[in-house]
């Protein structure tokens, strides 16, 4: 087992990382997620020195394949492989709901004979990009796969938690919000738990999906009650059409009860730092003072995402030459 | 006049008399004419004479769910290469589902389809009438022209009528008629968007569950309204262990109720999806490892009646999809009796247990004369040998399409030879 390397430097004093995709974190070792921390925590300085390129990967072709479109995604991988010097293409590709599955195999088919190094994939269904990747002679990336993964999100995620509390091991995380569809709750659920982190989640029984409580530390439907003493609290975004009637009966009452406000944030400890894979909507899960507020950390991870996915990009690349 | 046949040296396994003796059954005029158990046997002048070598002779299997291409789809299915798939899993007789373009809910359909599988499929090919025209649960279909047609049964194949009302109507009409109501439990609501069974599994795939509830409390509403008609029904499909005990409770007031078993529910399990695997998609999704042995325990006990193949062929294109968006179903003629088979070499079931569920049992409900090796029944048998190991190729399969359950599995028991009306319609070739 190769040691970790801990001292500054250059990627390239990493050992080569084994995978060749990043589809899930359920596909990674505890040892890898580390690893990819680690190689992100060197990234970050790249990006804050005023000449932002560490061109490891010139030469190499990058594509963006968003079949769902995500603007802050999309661009987080885009300026992470230009930082790393690659070429980026981005595809945004219209999908009707008929054609979906056709379009991902058969374009699938058709970029790979276009030769890239790395697709970043983004469709609504779980399971599509493993799908994909089987089709592909290439590195694939998951930028997000239904209610299945977004396994950068939850790297990025640690790497901020990493940074502010300096450990990962010990703390208690709480995931708020709609369990049921996101895919950021399970890839931090996947994550936190392979590091030992405590993890809750918080939400309405109807956004609760089946067999959580194997997933996740603890279970609550009690927001005061599941915000106790946590270190972290992550809220997740609520879309806009389950709030109709249909699974929860209006904004204002879900607000109300699962929304993040000071009197509910002050059942976490003192220091807890407030997270949110964005887009935020303002007044539905969080209230505007705590999005802006001192102990959110909100676009320390936006910055962290594109340290995270430069590192993502530079270890499954760089193994190519090794 | 054709040749009296012979088959002699044989484990004769009949599950309607409860008979597993070595023996000989004499087949003349595509009938069974004699059978002599223990005893030595008198060989008819001119006959053909099969020495069996001990293997079992048993009645050709009755599958009551098959899903054909044709008419309308025949790139999946032909009513011929159903039924050289039937021949090759010692299907001598099939269901056919509705579910076609266009569908049947038409004697004329039914018709059709008798001629056109008489001129082209090897075995008996037996046509379901639709409940509700064009197969929408809205309006009654002609249940009393459907069966001087030919229909065996009445189904609304792989649709499940969601208005109690028309349902009640249906059931009513259908008693008629004493016709067999075969209805798929689907509560449209709480199958939703869903795509396989709720729980962990589906959670940590970020796919979207389908409750058991969702089967259950479709199947108590149908018993009641049994009851309440008189009607002969058929639960085509159960998969939890809630329908067992629900059908066990309605089965000791109601004889007139019959439920029937996928082999995919009997074989497999929700964790056979593995990472998306779409040949395991199915509209009665594979349940829980929990829910499998209630319904192992429902056959051994008898509130399972029947087991089928639910065979429905799919194309590539349709399975080569993300698993929320590919096709349902899977084929199962060839590997129906094969995989049927592992619960008797497991010693689960004992091998009657098997057989009758998958002869005379659907048989009876029928009201077919097959599915039993008796003086006078159609000469519909096969020749299996119980532990021949084989692995499932989808390259070497029969059946035009390649979404089978089974690719790679690795089974024991083949069927060597299947005799439909007294003709060798399939052969197996070592």
């Amino acid at each position: 087992m190769p040691q970790l390397s801990s001292s500054a430097g250059q990627s390239g004093d990493f050992p080569p990382f084994r995978q060749r995709h990043l589809i899930s974190i359920a596909d990674l070792k505890p040892h890898e997620i580390i690893d990819l921390l680690d190689r992100s925590e060197r990234m970050v300085p790249v990006s804050r020195q005023e000449r932002k390129s560490l061109p490891t990967l010139s030469g190499k072709t990058q594509i963006n394949l968003f079949f769902e479109p995500s603007t802050r995604t999309q661009s987080s991988f885009e300026i992470a492989g230009k930082r790393l010097g690659a070429l980026v293409v981005n595809m945004s590709v219209k999908t009707s709901s008929v054609s979906k599955g056709e379009t991902l195999v058969d374009t699938a088919a058709t970029l790979n004979a276009m030769r890239p190094d790395v697709l970043v994939v983004r469709h609504s269904a779980a399971g599509a990009v493993e799908l994909l990747s089987q089709k592909v002679g290439c590195a694939v990336v998951n930028a997000g796969d239904g209610a299945h993964e977004h396994p950068t999100q939850a790297l990025l995620d640690a790497l901020t938690i990493r940074r502010h509390k300096d450990r990962l091991s010990g703390l208690t995380v709480a995931i708020c919000g709609d369990i049921a569809n996101s895919r950021v709750a399970r890839s931090n659920l996947l994550l936190l738990g392979a590091l030992n982190v405590r993890t809750r989640v918080i939400a309405p029984r109807n956004l609760l999906p089946a067999g959580i409580e194997n997933l996740a530390t603890e279970v609550f439907t009690d927001m005061e009650a599941g915000l106790k003493d946590v270190d972290v609290v992550m809220m997740l975004r609520l879309q806009h059409e389950r709030a109709n009637g249909k699974m929860i009966p209006s904004v204002r009452e879900y607000y109300r009860f699962y929304g993040l406000d000071a009197a509910k944030l002050a059942h976490a400890k003192p220091d807890v730092i407030v997270m949110h894979p964005g887009p935020m909507n303002r007044g539905v899960e969080i209230d505007p003072a705590i999005a802006d507020g001192s102990r959110s950390v909100i676009t320390d991870q936006v910055e962290m995402g594109v340290a995270v996915r430069m590192a993502v990009l530079d270890a499954l690349l760089s193994g190519d030459d090794a | 006049m054709t040749r009296p046949l012979l088959i002699e040296n044989a484990r004769v396994v009949d599950p309607a008399s409860g008979t597993d003796k070595r023996g000989a059954v004499l087949v003349e005029n595509g009938r069974i004419a004699d059978l002599a158990l223990g005893g030595p046997v008198g060989v008819p002048e001119g006959a053909e004479v099969i020495d069996a070598g001990g293997l079992v002779l048993a009645p050709g299997l009755v599958d009551m769910r098959v899903f054909t291409g044709e008419p309308g789809w025949e790139y999946r299915e032909t009513l011929a290469s159903a039924g050289e798939a039937a021949a090759a899993g010692g299907v001598t007789s099939f269901v056919m589902m509705p579910d076609t373009l266009p569908v049947v809910d038409d004697g004329a359909v039914v018709d059709f389809l008798i001629r056109r599988a008489k001129a082209t499929a090897k075995v008996n090919v037996l046509p379901a009438g639709g409940i509700t025209k064009g197969l929408a649960g809205k309006e009654l279909t002609e249940f009393g022209l459907m069966e001087e047609a030919g229909a065996v049964c009445l189904s609304d194949g792989r649709h499940s009528i969601q208005s109690t009302a028309m349902l009640r109507t249906a059931m009513s009409y259908a008693a008629n008629f004493d016709m067999t109501i075969v209805h798929h439990l689907a509560d449209a609501g709480l199958v939703g968007d869903g795509v396989m069974n709720e729980g962990l599994f589906a959670t940590v795939l970020g796919l979207k569950g389908i409750p058991r509830e969702a089967e259950t409390i479709p199947l108590a509403r149908d018993l009641q309204l049994a009851a309440l008609t008189g009607v002969r029904y058929h639960a085509a499909q159960v998969s939890t262990a809630g329908s067992i005990d629900i059908l066990k409770a309605a089965k000791s007031r109601n004889a007139r109720v019959t439920a029937g078993l996928s082999i995919n529910n009997l074989c497999l399990n929700e964790n056979d999806i593995g990472r998306y695997r779409t040949y395991f998609k199915l509209a009665t999704p594979l349940r829980s490892e929990d829910d499998r042995q209630a319904v192992i325990e429902g056959l051994r006990s008898g509130v399972i009646d029947t087991i089928h193949s639910d065979h429905d062929p799919q194309d590539s294109e349709g399975k080569r999809q993300p698993f929320a968006e590919a096709t349902d179903g899977a084929i199962g003629l060839e590997t129906l009796l094969a995989a049927a088979l592992r619960l008797v070499h497991s010693e689960e079931v004992p091998l009657l247990t098997i057989l009758k569920a998958l002869t005379s049992r659907p048989a009876d409900i029928l009201g077919l004369d097959s599915g039993r090796i008796a003086r006078g029944a159609p000469a519909d048998l096969i020749l299996v040998d119980l532990d021949y190991p084989w692995q499932v190729s989808e390259t070497e399969l029969k059946s035009r399409s390649r979404n089978t359950s089974f690719e790679n599995a690795r089974l024991a028991g083949k069927v060597m030879r299947t005799i439909v009306a007294g003709e060798t319609v399939f052969l197996h070739n070592e």
